[in-house]
C-alpha cells in the first residue's frame, strides 16, 4: 500500500514518462510500460549502477552511490539503486 | 730522461731452450717527486667533464596474424526469473511479482527510495539547470590551416597476380562500400593465372572482400546503380556488359551476347535516368557507344559510332575510352576519345548524323577523364596527356583554364561535389593533386604521393571528404581530406560562376579576333590564288626551277637582311603576318615552295641557311654553293 503511494506520488509529476521498479535479477515487479522495454531497461542499468557505484567506492570507500542521472538529448533516466531493488523513473524534461 | 731495460742476447745462442728462474723483486729506478715541476702548472678548477649514458635500446616490429572480428548482439527478453518459473505463464509471474511486493524488505527499500526520487524530479520541473543563456555565437571561419589528407584505409588486391585498380564505384546510400573492379590494363598481358575476379569490399573489413564478382572476363569498368544499390553492372575486357545483384551473389545474372556486343574492353558505362532505373550505356575503344536494358541484355537498344565525319563508318570511328553523363542533362553526353577529341552528342537527335553535336580537340593522347562541373554543368573537366584542362561547353576552339604541363601523365580526374572550385587528379607517378582554382591557379593546393606505381582510377564520395585511389597494383587507398577542401567556403558559388564566365569571354573573344584574321588571310590569299591559278599547270621541272628561283631569292633578302641589319622576322614579298601567332596559314601555291617558306618559321638565320641547305634536295646541293660563292 505505501509502494503504491510512493509510486503514485513520483508518477504524477510533470513530465515523468515511465516508472520501472526492478529486482536485482533484473525482472521489474512494477512498471508503468511493456515488459520487454522494463527488460531492457533493467538488464542496462543494473550494470551501469553497478559500474557507477563501484567506482564512487573506489574513489572513496566510505562513500557510496545515491542516485544516478543520465541526460540524454530526449529525455533523462533517472536511477535509485537500492540494495535489493533498483528504480528507474525516466521523465521527458522541458528545454 | 729515458729509462731503458736493455736486453741482450748474442746471435749464437738464439734457439736454445729459455730456463726461467724466480727473482725477488729489484728496483730497477727510482724517481723521486720533484716539487719545483708543480709550478710549470696551475690547477684547474673546476674540470668540466662530460659523461653520457644512453642505455641501448632495440627497436623490434611484431605483427600478428590479423583476427577477423565479428560484432554480435543478443537480445535478453525475459529477465532473471528462477528456474522453476515458467516464464510465459502470466499466472505464475503475476504471482510472484505479488509474493515479492510483500516482502517487507523490498517495500522498506521503495518507500526509502520514493521521497529521494520525488526530489530529483522535483527539481527537474523547477529550473531545467542546463539552459542555454547566451545562444551559441557564430564560430567565425577562420581556420587557415594548411590543407592536408590522411589515409584512411589501404585495400589490397588479395590476388598474387596483382591486377589494375581499373574502376571504383561508391555504394549509393551509404558509401560504406566500394565495388572495384580489377582487369590488366597492358596490352595482351593477361596471364593464364589472373584471376578474373573483381570485388565489393566493405570499409569496415578491408581484409576480405564482402562479395566476389565472378565474371567471364575481366571487369574493366563498374558502377552501382544509383536507383537500387544491389544492382552493378559492368563493362569487360573482351566488350561484354554484365550485371550483377548483390543479393543473388556473384554470378552474374546476365550477360550480353557476345557478338551484339562492343569488340573492344568497354572502358566506361554509366547508369541512365530512366523511370525503371534499368537503363545504362557503354562506351569503347572500338568506336561504338550502346544503349542496354539490363532487363534484356542480348542485344543494345541503341547504337552510336563515333564517326566525327558523320558518315557512321565503324572504320573513321573514333574509340571511346570514358563516358560523361549528367542527370541534370538527360539528353546530352560526352565521349572522351583515345585521339584526344571530346565528342558532345544528343541523344534525342533524329538522324544518327546529328547525334553528334560538336567536338574539341582537347588533348595529345587520350581523354583519361570527362566530368561536368557538378554545379555548373556548361564547365567540363578533361583529363589527358600531362595536362588537366577546364572547357566551356560555347567555346570549342580550346580550352577555358588548363593546369601546366606535368612530368608525368595524368590518368584520372574529377571534381569534388561539394566545392565547385576543387578537383581532383591523379598521376602516373603515384601522386594524387587537389586543385583549388580560387585559391591557386598555378599549382595544386595539395600534392600527395599517395604510393609508387601509377595511379589509375580515382572517386570521392558523396560527401566530398573521402577518396578512393586505384592503383595499377590493385591497392586502392582511401584518402580522407581536410575539412577546408570540402567544405563550401563563402561566397564560393559566385566567384567560381565570375571565374567561368570570364575565362569564357576571354576565350570568345579570342576566337572571334582569330576568325577575323583568318579571314583577312583567305582574302589575301584568294587574291594570289588568282595570280597563281595560271601557273598551276607546271611540269615538275618548272615546279623544280621555280622552287630554285624563290630559294635564292631567299638566300639573297636573307643576306641583305644580314648586312644591313634589319628587324628580324619580317621579309618583303612574302605575306605573312607577325612571326607569333596560332595559326600557321598553309601556303596555298605548287608543291616546290613548301620546302623554302618552312623556313620562315625559325628564328635566327644561321639556323635558317642550315636549314635551307639541309632541305634542298640533294643534287642540288653543289650547284648552289657554286652560286653562294659568285654572289658573295
Amino acid at each position: 500500500a505505501e509502494v503504491e503511494e510512493t509510486l503514485k506520488r513520483i508518477e504524477a509529476h510533470r513530465g515523468v514518462v515511465a516508472t520501472v521498479v526492478t529486482n536485482a535479477e533484473g525482472i521489474p515487479i512494477r512498471t508503468t510500460v511493456d515488459n520487454s522495454t522494463s527488460v531492457q531497461y533493467a538488464g542496462l542499468f543494473h550494470q551501469l549502477t553497478t559500474k557507477a557505484r563501484s567506482a564512487v567506492r573506489e574513489i572513496d570507500p566510505q562513500n557510496d552511490l545515491t542516485f544516478l542521472r543520465i541526460r540524454s538529448k530526449k529525455h533523462e533516466i533517472m536511477i535509485a539503486p537500492g540494495t535489493i531493488s533498483i528504480k528507474i523513473t525516466i521523465e521527458l524534461y522541458v528545454l | 730522461m729515458e729509462i731503458i731495460y736493455a736486453y741482450t742476447r748474442k746471435r749464437s745462442e738464439f734457439g736454445r731452450p729459455c730456463s726461467f728462474s724466480d727473482w725477488p723483486a729489484k728496483v730497477t729506478l727510482d724517481i723521486p717527486p720533484e716539487p719545483s715541476l708543480a709550478d710549470d702548472f696551475i690547477l684547474r678548477n673546476p674540470v668540466c667533464s662530460s659523461v653520457q649514458h644512453g642505455s641501448d635500446m632495440s627497436e623490434h616490429e611484431v605483427n600478428t596474424e590479423n583476427v577477423t572480428v565479428e560484432s554480435r548482439g543478443v537480445n535478453h527478453v525475459e529477465g532473471g526469473w528462477p528456474k522453476d518459473l515458467n516464464p510465459q505463464d502470466v499466472e505464475q509471474t503475476a504471482r510472484f511479482r505479488k509474493r515479492v511486493e510483500k516482502d517487507e524488505h523490498f517495500v522498506n527499500t521503495v518507500v526509502h527510495l520514493g521521497p529521494l526520487m520525488e526530489h530529483c524530479v522535483r527539481q527537474n520541473n523547477a529550473i531545467d539547470i542546463y539552459e542555454e543563456y547566451f545562444e551559441e555565437e557564430e564560430v567565425a571561419e577562420a581556420e587557415d590551416e594548411p590543407p592536408s589528407a590522411k589515409t584512411i584505409n589501404v585495400i589490397r588486391d588479395p590476388n598474387l597476380t596483382k591486377r589494375t585498380a581499373a574502376h571504383l564505384s561508391w555504394h549509393p546510400n551509404t558509401c560504406k562500400k566500394l565495388a572495384v573492379a580489377y582487369s590488366s590494363l597492358e596490352f595482351q598481358q593477361n596471364m593464364k593465372d589472373m584471376s578474373f575476379d573483381s570485388y565489393i569490399w566493405d570499409l569496415e573489413n578491408p581484409s576480405k572482400p564482402e562479395l566476389v564478382l565472378k565474371p567471364s572476363s575481366p571487369l574493366v569498368s563498374l558502377e552501382y546503380n544509383p536507383k537500387d544499390s544491389h544492382v552493378l553492372v559492368g563493362g569487360c575486357y573482351n566488350g561484354q556488359m554484365a550485371y550483377w545483384d548483390t543479393r543473388k551473389g556473384g554470378l552474374p545474372v546476365e550477360v550480353s551476347a557476345v557478338e551484339l556486343s562492343h569488340r573492344d574492353p568497354v572502358y566506361g558505362t554509366i547508369w541512365l535516368q530512366s523511370k525503371a532505373g534499368t537503363e545504362c550505356f557503354s562506351a569503347s575503344t572500338d568506336g561504338q557507344v550502346l544503349w542496354w536494358d539490363i532487363r534484356k541484355l542480348s542485344e543494345p537498344t541503341e547504337t552510336l559510332i563515333l564517326d566525327i565525319t558523320r558518315k557512321g563508318l565503324l572504320e573513321n570511328a573514333l574509340g571511346a575510352v570514358t563516358l560523361e553523363f549528367e542527370p541534370t542533362m538527360p539528353t546530352k553526353f560526352m565521349v572522351g576519345t583515345e585521339q584526344g577529341i571530346v565528342i558532345a552528342c544528343n541523344r534525342k537527335a533524329k538522324t544518327p548524323l546529328e547525334k553528334i553535336t560538336s567536338t574539341y580537340c582537347s588533348h595529345h593522347g587520350p581523354v583519361y577523364a570527362l566530368a561536368r562541373n557538378p554545379f555548373y554543368p556548361k564547365n567540363f573537366l578533361t583529363v589527358g596527356d600531362w595536362t588537366a584542362r577546364i572547357w566551356s561547353e560555347e567555346s570549342k576552339e580550346s580550352s577555358v583554364m588548363w593546369t601546366k604541363y606535368h612530368l608525368s601523365y595524368l590518368t584520372d580526374g574529377c571534381w569534388s561535389p561539394v566545392r565547385p572550385a576543387v578537383f581532383f587528379t591523379t598521376r602516373s607517378d603515384g601522386t594524387l593533386d587537389v586543385w583549388d582554382f580560387l585559391f591557386k591557379q598555378k599549382d595544386p593546393s595539395l600534392s600527395l604521393k599517395v604510393c609508387d606505381e601509377p595511379l589509375s582510377s580515382l572517386r570521392l564520395q558523396d560527401n566530398g571528404c573521402v577518396v578512393g585511389c586505384g592503383s595499377k597494383l590493385g591497392t586502392v587507398t582511401l584518402l580522407e581530406i581536410s575539412s577546408g577542401l570540402c567544405t563550401l567556403q563563402r561566397n564560393e558559388k559566385n566567384l567560381v560562376n565570375a571565374m567561368f564566365e570570364r575565362e569564357t569571354k576571354r576565350e570568345k573573344i579570342l576566337e572571334a579576333r582569330h576568325r577575323e584574321m583568318r579571314l583577312k588571310e583567305r582574302a589575301r590569299s584568294e587574291a594570289r590564288l588568282a595570280e597563281a591559278e595560271s601557273t598551276l599547270e607546271e611540269s615538275p621541272q618548272e615546279v623544280l626551277k621555280r622552287a630554285r628561283r624563290e630559294f635564292f631569292e631567299v638566300i639573297e633578302a636573307e643576306r641583305t637582311r644580314a648586312e644591313t641589319k634589319h628587324l628580324r622576322g619580317k621579309v618583303q614579298g612574302m605575306g605573312r603576318t607577325g612571326s607569333r601567332h596560332r595559326d600557321f596559314l598553309p601556303w596555298g601555291r605548287g608543291q616546290g615552295s613548301p620546302s623554302a617558306f618552312q623556313v620562315k618559321d625559325r628564328v635566327g638565320e644561321e639556323v635558317a641557311a642550315e636549314g635551307e641547305e639541309s632541305q634542298l634536295p640533294k643534287g642540288k646541293e653543289e650547284e648552289e654553293e657554286q652560286e653562294e660563292k659568285d654572289a658573295a
